[in-house]
């Protein structure tokens, strides 16, 4: 014990015999840690808000579809909507809320102009817990009931349509028997995305109105389910597929927009590499200055060790003290990314770049996020690995022959 | 050899471990620099070249309003003529005459809603590379003729392969009932999923026909040999064209605005990230030359006690500085070339990449190319930032007191 503290003691003094070298060395550890955590920050903030965005337009983290619709998302590809045991574990108390719905593609017609759009047919009072639509009315109302007559589109596609609130416009499918299924609606309100393709692509009807306008009696082409949070849904998702059987296809998030699923691996990825890189830009300081701390000290070693100090002590000396500089700098570096990110966590608007985020599938809002995962983890890699390349020099110190070491010049 | 030049060799010479970590953090740092900035340059290069050559092309000849809202009637009069002057004026004929609408198209079994696209069959071809991509078939073979193009994935929803008739139902230019019955005459394989969903081509003649178009179209596609003579081929379709038309051109980045936005927000991060690094090899180099100017003092004194100015004393150590950073930027700059020239031959891909290539029309594995400037640009900013770091030390010495210095301990 008394070893340890002679060792703290001396590491700590020697730390601050030069306190210039000492000092800019922690402005290197200090400011790359800020840059690995603002970075990771960043870049988590932009993943989670994207899988969170697509989520909710997706949405839900778990769906359940026809096995051949998701191919081939015709008229024909409906399910039954859910009964029996796959209800019972769709009113679980894991799943937060779900939601069945018809969905398929259409042509829409304004008096001017037809677009091709994905017409929905949903129940507003179990939609409004799931997907984004309600929350992002901008104009007008949501639909009322399932039987609603009314149709709800994005402003962009009213803007293209020349249409608005109040007016008509005509919806073209086809029925199961490749009829044309065709009917007038209102346009009772208009949705606001963040994503300017769903505004343009998506439209909302009551459900029970477009399963007669189908002619698909009380068929549906799509359940969606949420959790609590998109990390983790396996479980959730083991349960839903086992409750479903096998003639029912049932798919994570991440697996029914594999592009999300794998930048969400891709950051991990990303995150690691960004951090070890950065510690081995920091790494080169860090020995050297150590290999000065050394260098400048043998005749004092070769003294300490002559009068009978053991070298595994002369070892522990060196490495405490690269072990207390990485602490301060981690430290400091530590409070400084808290102290950037906190006030940004109202977002950083990146809107001059907009169309480009979304290419990425990001939105025009950056908002960073400091997980406590991340934040350990580059605290035990700058840690771990500044203790490993601080051994060889410490190593070479604790070495020397005490007289070479005594007469040296 | 100058005696500055030969001091400051063998000055970095008297500690060989520290200068080699020195070193060794900029090489490390221009390796990085050279390897990402290689690889960025030639994605953004193939991103817009791809992206553009599939369909965008360089410039639109457009009316006004056309891009945002794309309305049937936003159109330009007498197209085909106007394209037909433009390429006699421009001395190029990879120009091309499009007009597009929404129907809904319906075989015999499935009915669904797409956009249609008129093309001139001769010229299509010049400015992108569908029409290449026919894995069955042939493309359109005369402007009149009653036949349609579609990729392979809306071919499978519709039930339908070469030789089969589609109907097209939809609305004309002036709102009135637009219905055609054509053949399939090739099936598209883009590999891009999207494209191969959505993708329908039919003759302009005929387009113009069924959707009342008279001579019409909505735009005019120029693509130029290369990307650096899209400015001048803008301002000569401007020039060319009559006075009294009110259209618009457009440049493939006012066309494709995502594109260039998705590559400054991609730059920014990662120069963020370089940033970071080069201010990291700034913080080593700077600790390395204090050091090394430190120890020195007696011996400094003792120079500028014989005579030797402040001045040139600087001039000794920034040179030090800067021959240490001529061998961090040829190390670094030879190494991290090498590695592009591995990874150009061998290719370069990381796990979720092919995802994210696909969102840009990319290849999901890259075979960088040797640049000149990704190859300095990275090293001489290292370099620039290195000497930068050296000055503080360097002007330490202008109050430096040769008496003082001498008894330095």
């Amino acid at each position: 014990m008394r070893v340890a503290a002679i060792v703290y003691r001396l590491a700590w003094r020697n730390l601050w015999r030069n306190h210039r070298r000492t000092l800019i060395m922690l402005a290197a550890v200090a400011v790359g840690v800020w840059a690995m955590m603002f970075m990771t920050s960043l870049m988590r903030g932009m993943v989670n808000e994207m899988i969170r965005d697509a989520v909710k337009s997706l949405p839900g983290h778990v769906q359940i579809h026809h096995p051949l619709y998701r191919d081939d998302p015709n008229v024909v590809n409906a399910i039954p909507p859910p009964a029996g045991e796959l209800l019972a574990a769709l009113e679980s108390p894991e799943v937060v809320a779900w939601a069945s719905r018809v969905r398929v593609p259409a042509v829409i017609s304004s008096e001017r102009e037809s677009r091709s759009v994905t017409l929905l047919g949903i129940d507003p009072v179990r939609e409004s817990a799931i997907s984004f639509i309600a929350n992002d009315m901008a104009e007008g109302r949501f639909l009322e009931s399932a039987a609603d007559s009314g149709i709800i589109i994005g402003r962009k596609l009213a803007d293209t349509l020349d249409t608005e609130i109040g007016k008509r416009i005509v919806i073209m499918s086809q029925d199961p028997d490749n009829e044309i299924a065709d009917r007038g609606f209102r346009v009772v309100g208009l949705f606001d995305s963040k994503v300017q393709n769903l505004e343009e692509s998506f439209v909302f009807a009551g459900i029970e109105t477009t399963q007669k306008l189908l002619k698909i009696g009380d068929q549906v082409h799509e359940v969606a389910i949420a959790g609590s949070g998109f990390r983790d849904i396996d479980p959730l998702y083991e349960k839903i597929a086992v409750a479903a059987g096998p003639d029912l296809s049932v798919l994570p998030w991440y697996e029914l927009d594999s592009y999300l699923g794998t930048m969400l691996g891709v950051m991990d990825g990303f995150v690691l590499v960004w951090i070890i890189v950065v510690f081995l830009a920091l790494s080169f300081g860090l020995v050297n200055t150590l290999v000065m701390a050394v260098f400048e000290r043998v005749r004092e070693i070769g003294l300490m060790l002559a009068l009978g100090m053991k070298p595994v002590v002369i070892l522990g000396q060196i490495v405490v003290e690269s072990l207390l500089l990485l602490l301060i700098g981690l430290l400091i570096g530590n409070v400084l990314a808290w102290l950037t990110v906190v006030p940004l966590q109202d977002g950083i608007d990146v809107s001059m770049v907009a169309e480009g985020m979304e290419m990425f599938g990001a939105s025009a809002v950056l908002y960073p996020e400091l997980s406590i995962d991340d934040v350990i983890m580059a605290n035990v890699i700058v840690i771990v690995l500044g203790i490993v390349a601080s051994l060889s020099p410490a190593w070479r110190a604790s070495r020397y022959q005490p007289i070479e070491a005594i007469t040296k010049v | 050899m100058n005696i500055i030049l030969r001091l400051a060799w063998r000055n970095l010479w008297r500690q060989p471990r520290r200068t080699w970590l020195t070193t060794g953090a900029m090489v490390f740092s221009n390796i990085i620099l050279v390897f990402m900035v290689s690889l960025q340059f030639g994605m953004y290069a193939m991103m817009i070249d791809n992206t553009l050559a599939v369909f965008t092309g360089h410039l639109q000849v457009q009316s006004p309003g056309y891009k945002d809202e794309k309305k049937m009637r936003q159109s330009i009069p007498d197209a085909a003529a106007l394209g037909a002057s433009l390429r006699l004026g421009l001395g190029i004929d990879t120009i091309a005459v499009r007009a597009a609408a929404f129907a809904l198209t319906s075989s015999e079994e499935r009915s669904l809603g797409i956009q249609v696209i008129g093309a001139q069959p001769d010229y299509e071809a010049r400015v992108s590379t569908l029409p290449g991509l026919l894995s069955e078939g042939h493309y359109l073979s005369d402007t009149n003729a009653n036949e349609v193009v579609i990729g392979s994935v809306l071919a499978r929803n519709l039930r339908v392969s070469v030789g089969d008739e589609l109907t097209l139902l939809g609305s004309g230019r002036d709102g009135s009932f637009a219905a055609t019955v054509v053949n399939v005459t090739g099936i598209l394989e883009s590999g891009m999923p999207d494209l191969d969903r959505s993708f329908a081509q039919m003759p302009l003649g005929t387009f113009q026909d069924v959707f009342s178009m008279g001579d019409d179209a909505h735009e005019i596609v120029v693509k130029t040999a290369d990307l650096s003579l899209v400015a001048d081929a803008k301002r000569q379709v401007e020039e060319s064209l009559p006075a009294s038309a009110n259209l618009v051109v457009h440049d493939w980045d006012t066309l494709q605005p995502g594109l260039k936005q998705a590559i400054q927000a991609d730059l920014a991060g990662a120069w963020f990230m370089y940033g970071v690094l080069i201010v990291l090899v700034a913080f080593s180099v700077l600790n390395t030359v204090l050091m090394s100017v430190l120890e020195r003092t007696r011996e400094f004194g003792i120079v500028m006690a014989l005579g030797l100015t402040p001045g040139r004393l600087g001039r000794l150590v920034m040179l030090e500085t800067a021959l240490m950073g001529i061998m961090g930027l040829v190390l670094g700059a030879l190494l991290g070339g090498g590695l592009i020239v591995w990874f150009g031959i061998h290719g370069f891909s990381y796990p979720g990449m092919a995802e994210m290539a696909d969102r840009f029309n990319m290849p999901s594995r890259i075979y960088p190319q040797l640049q000149l400037i990704p190859l300095l640009l990275g090293p001489l900013i290292v370099y620039v930032s290195t000497l930068i770091a050296s000055v503080y030390p360097a002007a330490r010495l202008n109050w430096l007191q040769p008496v003082q210095a001498m008894r330095a301990a």
